[in-house]
């Protein structure tokens, strides 16, 4: 499936390039904390991901300058920040407004219906999307909040801005 | 008045879950095999999940349904007759079944539990209805989508079951339970293996002025431009150019859902038992959104009051909803 998210890829204006390694310095050890956190709370995930766990997972969330590579295999678990231009080939990629695919994480939104509408998209690996989006679905509770959680009243102010702001303008990039 | 039972889907334990707290009567379900026509990878449920969401829906009052819908191949039956055993054993409240053979093994080894008719037999007239009822004690057929109201009354009179409609969700109806679309291309039997146009077989590929294409097995069958809604991959619901319509058309139907939400009171009325919502598919987002919605509307018409009905367009296939067949038979 392919997303019409609306906006340009990052990678491609002037001066991306710089700002994008920096934002992916700045925020892997974040990532590597928070994907660590959520296999130990959710394990049967890893079930329901079946073949697919070492599927490479390109998640874009076209408003931020970098891109999300989630390999969720228990042993070897990788979710890291790249730039776009070196992210991985091949696997699935899932690309959309940063708030929206946070939303489908919690089934907060419909993934069918953001595909319908063109705001999500998919392409590459079909199957290993379906696999991933089921998994998430079987998980009670909010990612979102539980993620916000680690950092604190901090985080849970960031992650209720963010709402905010996604509730005012669903269409629009939310973290310019 | 008919009881009017909501019956909903559930894909995983948490679907299950949130369709039982969001006011289902019963939800149905299925194993994570051919034994049920949403054999989606990732999807379903083990034996263990099943009997652990058996028992929270029991709690709540709510029933357990559990779809062995498909038809086995010939001579291979057994993988059929042990989700029944397994069903039987952790407490389902009644099989939905479409295949002869499957209801008769289930009706000579538990009696006891109720057997509904799966939409995917496609019986649509009082003769097959009564045919299964006699023949396999079924207690209520779920009908296929292209009958209109009046129909359905006069069936009604004429069977001695309980009658199911689908009252919103997918409209995928190709003489329901006899396409043969997706096996064409893909070597995957809908009715037997469990799953139309296989995420395996299915790719999707923007292009550079934003409009996005899909393909099932390497044929291109719809191309949706950057503004337009898009549907779900089925060869039924694709585009396509033929020399008298060089621009490209639906051959066969539109991306569309079916949403009867303003024929509740005049299906009510015609002695439907039990309105189903499909999709197993979606997520528990879905799954809350409409049952809370159907919940409501049902409970007010129940009660007398007119129904205040969610909009539910957001939700559907293509963001365009139909009456179908039930509204009229002009609808192809
Ligand atoms: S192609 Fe359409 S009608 Fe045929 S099985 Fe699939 S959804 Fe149903």
């Amino acid at each position: 499936m392919s997303l019409s998210a609306h906006s340009a890829p990052h990678a491609t204006r002037p001066g991306t390039a710089v700002v994008s390694r920096l934002a992916c310095t700045l925020v892997q050890p974040l990532l590597s904390r928070v994907v660590r956190r959520i296999a130990d709370r959710h394990p049967s995930l890893f079930a329901r991901l079946g073949p697919h766990q070492t599927t490479d997972f390109l998640i874009d969330p076209v408003e931020l300058p970098f891109a999300l590579h989630l390999r969720p295999d228990p042993q070897a678990l990788v979710f890291r920040a790249v730039p776009r231009d070196a992210a991985p080939r091949g696997g699935a990629v899932i690309r959309g407004r940063f708030m929206l695919l946070l939303e489908l994480i919690d089934s907060e939104e419909d993934g069918d219906a953001a595909f319908f509408s063109r705001d999500l998209e998919v392409s590459g690996d079909t199957e290993a999307v379906v696999r991933l989006r089921n998994a998430l679905d079987d998980i009670d509770g909010s990612i979102a909040e539980e993620t916000a959680a680690m950092f604190g009243p901090p985080g849970r102010a960031i992650l209720a801005r963010l709402r905010r702001a996604y509730d005012a303008h669903p269409k629009e990039s939310t973290a310019r | 008045m008919s009881l009017a039972e909501l019956i909903c889907p559930a894909g995983t334990p948490a679907a299950l879950r949130t369709a039982v707290d969001a006011g289902a009567d019963a939800v149905y379900c299925g194993f994570q095999d051919a034994t049920n026509a949403r054999n989606f990878p990732g999807l379903n449920f083990t034996p263990e999940e099943l009997a652990a969401s058996v028992a929270y829906a029991h709690d709540k009052g709510a029933k357990v349904l559990l779809a062995l819908n498909t038809y086995p191949p010939a001579g291979k039956v057994d993988l059929w007759r042990q989700a029944a055993d397994t069903g039987a054993r952790l407490g389902v409240d009644a099989f939905i079944v479409a295949d002869m053979g499957v209801a008769d093994y289930i009706a000579r080894t538990h009696p006891g539990i109720r057997l509904h008719l799966s939409v995917q037999a496609a019986a649509s007239s009082p003769e097959a209805i009564r045919y299964y009822c006699e023949n396999f004690g079924v207690r209520r057929v779920v009908l296929p989508r292209i009958l209109t109201i009046p129909e359905i009354r006069q069936i009604r009179r004429e069977i001695p079951c309980e009658i199911e409609t689908f009252i919103f969700g997918n409209h995928g109806l190709m003489v329901e339970g006899r396409c043969s679309l997706t096996n064409y291309l893909t070597g995957q039997s809908t009715n037997m293996d469990g799953v139309c146009s296989p995420a395996s077989d299915v790719a999707y590929a923007r292009h550079e002025d934003g409009s996005m294409s899909s393909q099932l097995a390497g044929f291109t069958i719809d191309c949706f431009g950057p503004a337009e809604k898009a549907g779900y991959p089925t060869i039924c619901k694709g585009r396509y150019t033929a020399p008298h319509r060089p621009e490209g058309y639906y051959a066969f139907e539109e991306p569309v859902s079916l949403n009867l939400s303003r024929l509740l009171p005049e299906l009510i009325e015609a002695g439907v038992h039990a309105f189903k919502i499909e999709g197993r598919q979606r997520s528990k987002s879905y799954v809350r959104g409409v049952v809370t919605a159907f919940r409501r509307a049902v409970d007010d018409i129940r009660a007398g009051r007119p129904a205040n009905m969610a909009d539910l367009v957001a939700l559907t296939e293509g963001q365009k909803q139909t009456q179908g067949a039930f509204e009229t038979k002009k609808w192809r």
